[in-house]
């Protein structure tokens, strides 16, 4: 038990490897055994992961979980794992939605089973480790390594213009992050000889006591943000979003859209705000002006599709414009929403990918004029899809509204211009999410393919059904996320803006009382894993 | 019997290289006695061959000799580059038997061709005057003009052989004028008296000039930097294929630690005139290789544009001329001997009765025929890409690293968005294999020595991606280049 605590998240991260090494020696004619053991692998890493929940020390808030091993010596890269409640969120996102693609895929999938199941608990693998990782490396290997995955998961078993999805898919990303990976290399090479390490506590540490010269620095953030930014992906760099999420297979979708998009504001939150406060302020307005274009031209361009899927991927776009605004207010609201927000788009959209998906098994298309009036033959899906369509869209007790409220707040407290803007993208979703509800759903059935559609199974409806119950979760009692999320978002918030939050010794914000703050900012450092504990010490302000 | 001119000392140094020489000549006795069957035999000879080399380097590896009144300078960075060449040779080796037979051309100097070249190799990293150099380079060069055109009865392989010697030795004519300059500016061809007096010269001495760019075209040409680099896609194309992969390893490697010898004990003082150069070349070569591989349709020119792209890459460690970067340049080349010749073997494996096998179309649906080579190609292709956990990303890292370090930021993005680029090309390949349909049932000459080099090839790829840390100690001994 000692051993698992300790090495919580690499058995979180690797259990899905295994499940993948294990399918290798499997007969690729036997798909039910080979579906058996994949499912068996996604629930385990379910199970294995939600410890996770109950041990995270709310009180302390750094990094926990430590793990630390020596790697790449003559690089300075250590094998260094750790979570803070931020990370904590999102490892179980992606265990939740990982073990429901990999259930959703059961009939979904016919043709190459083994390798389809072995690439998708390679994904896992590779989105677990970017959340888990704490040193920049490491860090950097995991984030690339999911591409190949999920790049034959688009090109193998999606529909379409599948080839020229994946390829898409895979270069943008691959662009963007070759650039991050320099920036990386200027943030190391600046660490005086002897001492560079990519240990993302200490980068942090020694950014914080000797900063980066303005243009470097500059250069620096635009890398990091060309990486996030496409992953994320925020105006203008969404064109790959709509086609790779429209030919993925329906779990490659849930994934996508669910888990590897927070991977782009989880960089944002974790590298970009803390390690270069000063220019995350500098390029603020930019960020937010992109945020609130991709709010309304995603509603708006959702709005206009004629295809089920692609219609739910723009809203992604507009969602995650959302959770962007409220990252880049800077204060705890905005921050809590933005965080909270990742989390609920992974269940709602998650959520409508799996809808979309079981209909297009039915049916072969996903042309919207092509059903209606479907809530008259397939009455639970329709109320399954209609719990999610609220969610997405933010209706009060469902976990859309808090984050999307929060946010609204956190932006609000920041310019009201902004807030206003971003109300604007709310109407907008629910007049496309509705509108779709009811142009499929409701009227009579017009087509004689639909008149004899089945409705869902128990299967199907054990997808479905745990994203509800979350939902609903966060809808009515969102305490508990709130307050796991609470210290490492405070330090976030103090590191980026010292001149009007600071932390006191228990880690709660307080207003400065000192106008004149000094220009180092609080360390969000954890003497557990920095070794030089006297440097956390001695850059924290004095509490009043 | 010893005197000023020869000394003990000398025979030791070259040591693994009288092995080799010893080992090739027995390979051509030993031949004629061999029957049609009984030609796998020669392999074995090579390989023993190799073998003792390999032991005699071992055992003289920390002995620092200098030798032959210092014309010739056994030291770390030399060693850690012969180790290098014998493992790239010895993998060649292996695959080769079964591919000659099947071309039916199974002969004994094919062999002792490939360790005469080898000796060329050794003493093109030994060498500290530039008349020795440029015998080593010359030895190397015409082993390997035979070997490309060594299929007699192609008429590709003989044309690719011409066109390779016809500019080969254009390029030694320009190369020796470079050093007959060299020798007349400085009144010595030992490298570190021509770094000393050249540092004597004025700065930006055009005479010094014209021999800079003089040798330095000679050496791009070796390994095909741009403009110098037409012969090179022929060349890769029409040679067999066993020879492609020898000669986009090791012969290139031997060129560019001639290059590395050169500009930083006898060039040194030009550092910033070579500088702009290189950079110059290095850009245009790797954003030529990677978009012209773009659009090939024929497996053994794609990988031929890659290997121009690839030397684009190594040229961003000389640029840098930091730690990093010649650590860079020697991890690279240890992760692209695996990466690369692991890539090479599947297109020889490829080779069947009655086909050629060159057509990336051929691939198709390699995954639903031979799923193991399938699946070693998309790691040989992710790693050549730069893709982590493999190889490749180690060695790209490092490089990128070094252009980091000494600043020069727009040639690093320039380099990283060629990275992405090429990951297009490589990955047309993955597609053909993994998500087209088998065009027809004959399936890979998987002989037993082509098995070996690829799980070894691939063993190491991985290997190094994961766990570098030992590869890249044995790396840095390279760096006894700056003492």
């Amino acid at each position: 038990m000692e051993f698992f605590r300790q090495h919580i998240l690499s058995i979180t991260a690797y259990t899905p490897l295994v499940g993948a090494f294990l399918l290798m020696f499997f007969n690729k004619e036997s798909k039910n055994a080979i579906r058996w053991v994949a499912n068996i692998f996604g629930f385990l890493g379910l199970i294995v992961s939600l410890p996770l929940w109950f041990w995270y020390d709310r009180a302390d808030g750094g990094f926990q979980f430590i793990e630390r091993h020596e790697w790449i010596r003559a690089i300075g890269a250590s094998y260094i794992f750790g979570a803070d409640g931020i990370s904590v969120l999102l490892i179980l996102l992606t265990t939740v939605l990982g073990a429901i693609a990999i259930l959703s895929s059961w009939t979904a999938i016919q043709n190459r089973v083994k390798e389809y199941y072995i690439f998708l608990l390679l994904l896992q693998v590779g989105m677990l480790g970017v959340f888990c990782s704490l040193d920049f490396f490491l860090f950097y290997v995991f984030w690339e390594v999911m591409l190949v995955p999920m790049y034959f998961l688009i090109g193998v078993w999606g529909s379409d213009r599948r080839l020229y999805s994946a390829i898409k898919f895979f270069l943008y990303t691959l662009v963007g992050s070759v650039v991050m990976l320099l920036g990386i290399l200027v943030l190391y090479f600046h660490m005086p000889e002897g001492q560079r390490s990519f240990d993302y506590v200490q980068m942090m540490t020694y950014l914080h006591s000797t900063p980066l010269a303005g243009g470097v620095a500059r250069f620096v953030w635009l890398a990091f943000f060309l990486g996030f930014a496409i992953k994320v992906p925020m105006f203008p760099f969404h064109t790959w979003l709509p086609d790779a999420h429209t030919d993925a297979p329906t779990a490659g979708s849930v994934i996508l859209a669910g888990v590897l998009l927070k991977m782009g504001t989880y960089g944002f939150i974790r590298f970009s705000l803390p390690l270069l406060p000063n220019e995350s302020q500098y390029f603020r307005t930019m960020i937010v002006v992109l945020a609130i274009i991709g709010i309304i031209y995603g509603a708006l361009v959702a709005m206009m599709q004629k295809d089920w899927k692609r219609l739910v991927a723009y809203s992604s776009v507009s969602h995650l414009g959302f959770v962007m605004l409220g990252m880049f207010c800077f204060n705890p609201n905005g921050l809590n929403g933005s965080v909270l927000q990742m989390i609920n788009h992974g269940i709602s959209t998650g959520g409508l990918f799996l809808i979309v998906g079981l209909v297009y098994e039915r049916r072969h298309t996903r042309q919207i004029s092509e059903y209606s009036g479907l809530s008259h033959v397939m009455p639970v899906y329709a109320t399954y899809f209609m719990i999610i369509m609220l969610s997405s869209l933010g209706l009060p007790l469902l976990n859309g509204f808090i984050g999307e409220f929060t946010i609204l707040q956190g932006a609000f407290q920041a310019s009201h211009v902004w807030a206003a803007f971003a109300v604007i993208g709310i109407i907008l979703g629910a007049a496309y999410l509705l509108w779709l509800y009811q142009r499929t759903m409701f009227g009579e059935v017009t087509n004689e393919k639909n008149k004899n559609l089945k409705d869902l199974n128990f299967r199907e409806v054990a997808t479905l059904f745990p994203l509800v119950v979350l939902a609903v979760w966060i809808g009515v009692y969102p305490r508990p996320f709130f307050r796991i999320l609470e210290k490492p978002v405070n330090r976030i918030v103090a590191t980026v803006q010292p001149d009007k939050f600071q932390l006191d010794a228990m880690g709660n914000l307080v207003t400065p009382q000192n106008k004149t703050v000094t220009p180092t900012a609080p360390v969000a450092s954890d003497p557990a894993i920095t070794p030089s504990p006297t440097a956390s010490s001695a850059t924290r302000p004095e509490k009043k | 019997m010893f005197n000023q001119f020869f000394q003990p000392s000398d025979i030791i140094a070259i040591y693994p290289q009288l092995l080799l020489a010893l080992f090739g000549l027995g390979v051509l006795i030993v031949d004629l006695f061999l029957d049609r069957e009984w030609k796998v035999l020669n392999a074995f000879t090579a390989l023993v061959g190799i073998g003792y080399a390999a032991y005699a380097l071992f055992r003289i590896r920390n002995f620092n000799v200098t030798a032959y009144n210092g014309a010739i300078v056994n030291d770390s960075f030399s060693v850690f580059f012969q180790f290098v060449f014998l493992i790239a040779t010895a993998l060649v080796i292996f695959i080769s038997a079964r591919y000659l037979t099947i071309e039916g051309e199974h002969r004994g100097d094919y062999y002792a061709l490939i360790l005469f070249s080898l000796i060329g190799m050794d003493f093109m990293v030994m060498g500290m005057d530039l008349i020795t150099l440029y015998i080593a380079l010359e030895l190397m060069a015409v082993s390997e003009y035979i070997l490309v055109g060594y299929l007699r009865s192609n008429r590709q392989s003989n044309e690719a052989a011409m066109k390779f010697f016809l500019l080969g030795a254009f390029s030694s004519g320009i190369l020796l004028y470079g050093i007959s300059l060299l020798y007349g500016l400085c009144g010595s061809t030992d490298l570190r008296v021509i770094g000393q007096r050249l540092a004597e010269r004025p700065v930006h001495d055009p005479l010094a000039m014209i021999a800079l760019i003089t040798l330095a075209a000679g050496l791009l040409f070796k390994v095909a930097g741009v403009p110098f680099h037409q012969w090179l896609p022929d060349a890769y194309e029409g040679a067999p294929s066993s020879i492609t992969t020898f000669i986009s390893v090791a012969p290139k490697f031997a060129s560019f630690a001639l290059i590395l010898r050169i500009l930083f004990v006898a060039l040194r003082p030009l550092q910033i005139e070579w500088t702009p150069l290189l950079i110059v070349v290095c850009v245009l070569t790797m954003t030529l290789g990677n978009i012209t591989a773009i659009s090939q349709s024929n497996i053994k020119r794609l990988l031929a544009y890659s290997s121009i792209a690839h030397a684009g890459y190594l040229m961003l460690g000389i640029i840098a001329a930091n730690e990093y970067g010649i650590t860079g340049i020697a991890i690279y080349f240890l992760v692209y001997t695996f990466m690369n010749i692991g890539a090479w073997t599947v297109v020889v494996a490829m080779r069947r009765k009655d086909m050629i096998g060159d057509q990336i179309s051929e691939m198709s649906g390699m995954i639903h025929k031979n799923p193991a080579a399938a699946t070693l190609m998309l790691i040989f292709m992710l790693s050549l890409a730069g893709i982590p956990p493999t190889a490749g990303f180690i060695g790209k890292y490092y490089l990128f690293a070094a252009v980091i370090q000494s600043q020069h930021y727009l040639l690093a993005v320039i380099a990283v968005l060629n990275a992405a680029i090429s990951l297009y090309y490589y990955m047309r390949v993955v597609v053909v294999m993994f998500m087209n349909e088998k065009t027809d049932e004959e399936k890979m000459t998987l002989s037993p020595g082509v098995v070996t080099v690829l799980a070894v090839t691939c063993v190491f790829t991985l290997l190094i991606g994961v766990y570098p840390q030992p590869f890249i100690h044995f790396a840095q001994s390279s760096l006894a280049l700056f003492q």
